[in-house]
């Protein structure tokens, strides 16, 4: 898996304030890189703009490969089945294997469940089968770990890991410790304008 | 892609679907039909002179219901943000979601509009300029309808402001749709489909940059 992202000079202003700048960073194929601070600080944003939802005051972001995102929001039909909910995305990204997800996410037992009656733990857990099944190289996390049990954490952790030892990228913002392959960490306030 | 865009759009906007609004904006235009001999009285000549303008205003009315659930859910559970990583533009999304409004609200508002000419009385021949004019105009409140929901997407009390944001835009397809009852050529109709038309066009990318302008705060 060929990716790349590289990201120059950023700077993002929210509202009046401007909430970082000059942020520059590089990742190539395998790179895991942990995003922390405290709350609003601007992680979000960050995320974000590197996926490209949010135009940054200043700087450039360039990427190769496909970008899978894991946000707050859900963008699964609540009144929906989850297994149904998760069809719509397996289909648009061409999704030929979506039960390994199920298993590894230990969603299984829950396809039938309506979505709007999940938990947050498995509400996080459908999120990220949706990222899974997407199968792009690289994943842009907010806060992937909230909600999440120590076990499924763990099992998380693990998928970041293999995510990273096939080629893929990971950037995760979290103000919780995260175990990532690579130590490498960025604390958005060293750049607070 | 727009295969399973739209049969989601249809699956959630179609009558007995899971996010729409049903069966109440038909509901709604029947009533309306049936509140208006009870307010003006049963002079059946009268009743028939202004009956097809009445199906129209109710038409109209009832084009806004639909509204408040058309953009915002989506645009709260971050549907556009993940179509948009996938390739899709807000265009193309928008322009499913057009077609799948029309679908779910014109056809049946057709439909129900048989019942409600019986209601008021109207002639055959009477009858016939409002179901082609509501077909030709159709398509342009549910143009409007779209633009303006996906405006109001982000604002609080967006639903309210929608309903008041989407009479006058659709002041010109009521004009000709309701005016060519009382001319017998049918250049009102064709005036109105041209602007459904023209409407249809431009709705599409208006809204798209509306939800991109809504992303971004």
């Amino acid at each position: 898996m060929q990716a790349r992202l590289a990201a120059k000079d950023l700077a993002c202003r929210r509202g009046d304030s401007l909430l970082f700048r000059g942020l520059s960073l590089e990742c190539d194929s395998g790179a895991a890189v942990h995003v922390t601070g405290a709350n609003g600080v601007g992680k979000s944003s960050l995320i974000r703009i590197l996926a490209g939802l949010l135009r940054p005051f200043a700087g450039t972001v360039e990427t190769v490969g496909g970008i899978g995102l894991v946000d707050e929001r859900l963008a699964l039909d609540e009144a929906l089945p989850l297994g149904k909910a998760l069809a719509f995305w397996e289909t648009l990204d061409g999704c030929r294997d979506a039960g390994r997800a199920m298993e590894l996410l230990d969603l299984a037992n829950l396809l039938d469940v309506p979505v709007r009656f999940l938990s947050t733990g498995q509400r996080k857990r459908a999120a990220l089968a949706r990222l899974l099944n997407r199968n792009c190289p690289i994943w842009l996390l907010d806060e992937p770990l909230n909600g999440l049990d120590t076990e499924a954490q763990k099992a998380f952790e693990a998928l970041i890991a293999q995510h990273c030892q096939g080629g893929g990228i990971a950037i995760v913002a979290s103000h919780q410790p995260i175990a990532l392959p690579s130590p490498r960490a960025i604390a958005l306030a060293e750049f607070a304008a | 892609m727009i295969g399973p865009l739209l049969r989601r759009d249809l699956g959630l906007l179609l009558p007995g679907g899971r996010g729409g609004a049903g069966v109440l904006p038909l509901l709604f235009f029947l009533a309306v039909a049936m509140l208006y001999p009870f307010a003006v009285g049963p002079d059946a000549q009268l009743l028939a002179q202004t009956g097809g303008g009445v199906i129209w205003v109710a038409a109209l009315l009832a084009a806004i219901l639909p509204l408040e659930k058309l953009v915002t859910a989506d645009l709260d559970a971050g549907v556009f943000d993940q179509l948009h990583l996938r390739g899709a533009s807000e265009e193309l999304a928008v322009a499913s979601r057009l077609l799948a409004h029309w679908l779910a609200f014109a056809p049946l508002l057709l439909l129900a509009t048989l019942p409600a000419a019986a209601l008021l009385g109207l002639s055959g021949e009477t009858l016939r300029p409002v179901l082609l004019g509501l077909l030709a105009g159709t398509p342009g409140l549910a143009a409007v309808g779209l633009i303006v929901a996906a405006l109001t997407a982000s604002l609080r009390g967006g639903a309210a402001l929608a309903g008041l944001m989407v009479i006058p835009l659709a002041v010109p397809i009521l004009i000709f749709g309701a005016g060519a009852l009382s001319r017998p050529e049918s250049s009102g109709l064709l005036l109105t489909a041209a602007i459904s038309l023209g409407l249809c066009a431009i709705a599409p990318f208006a809204a798209g940059a509306a939800i991109r302008s809504a992303r971004e705060e």
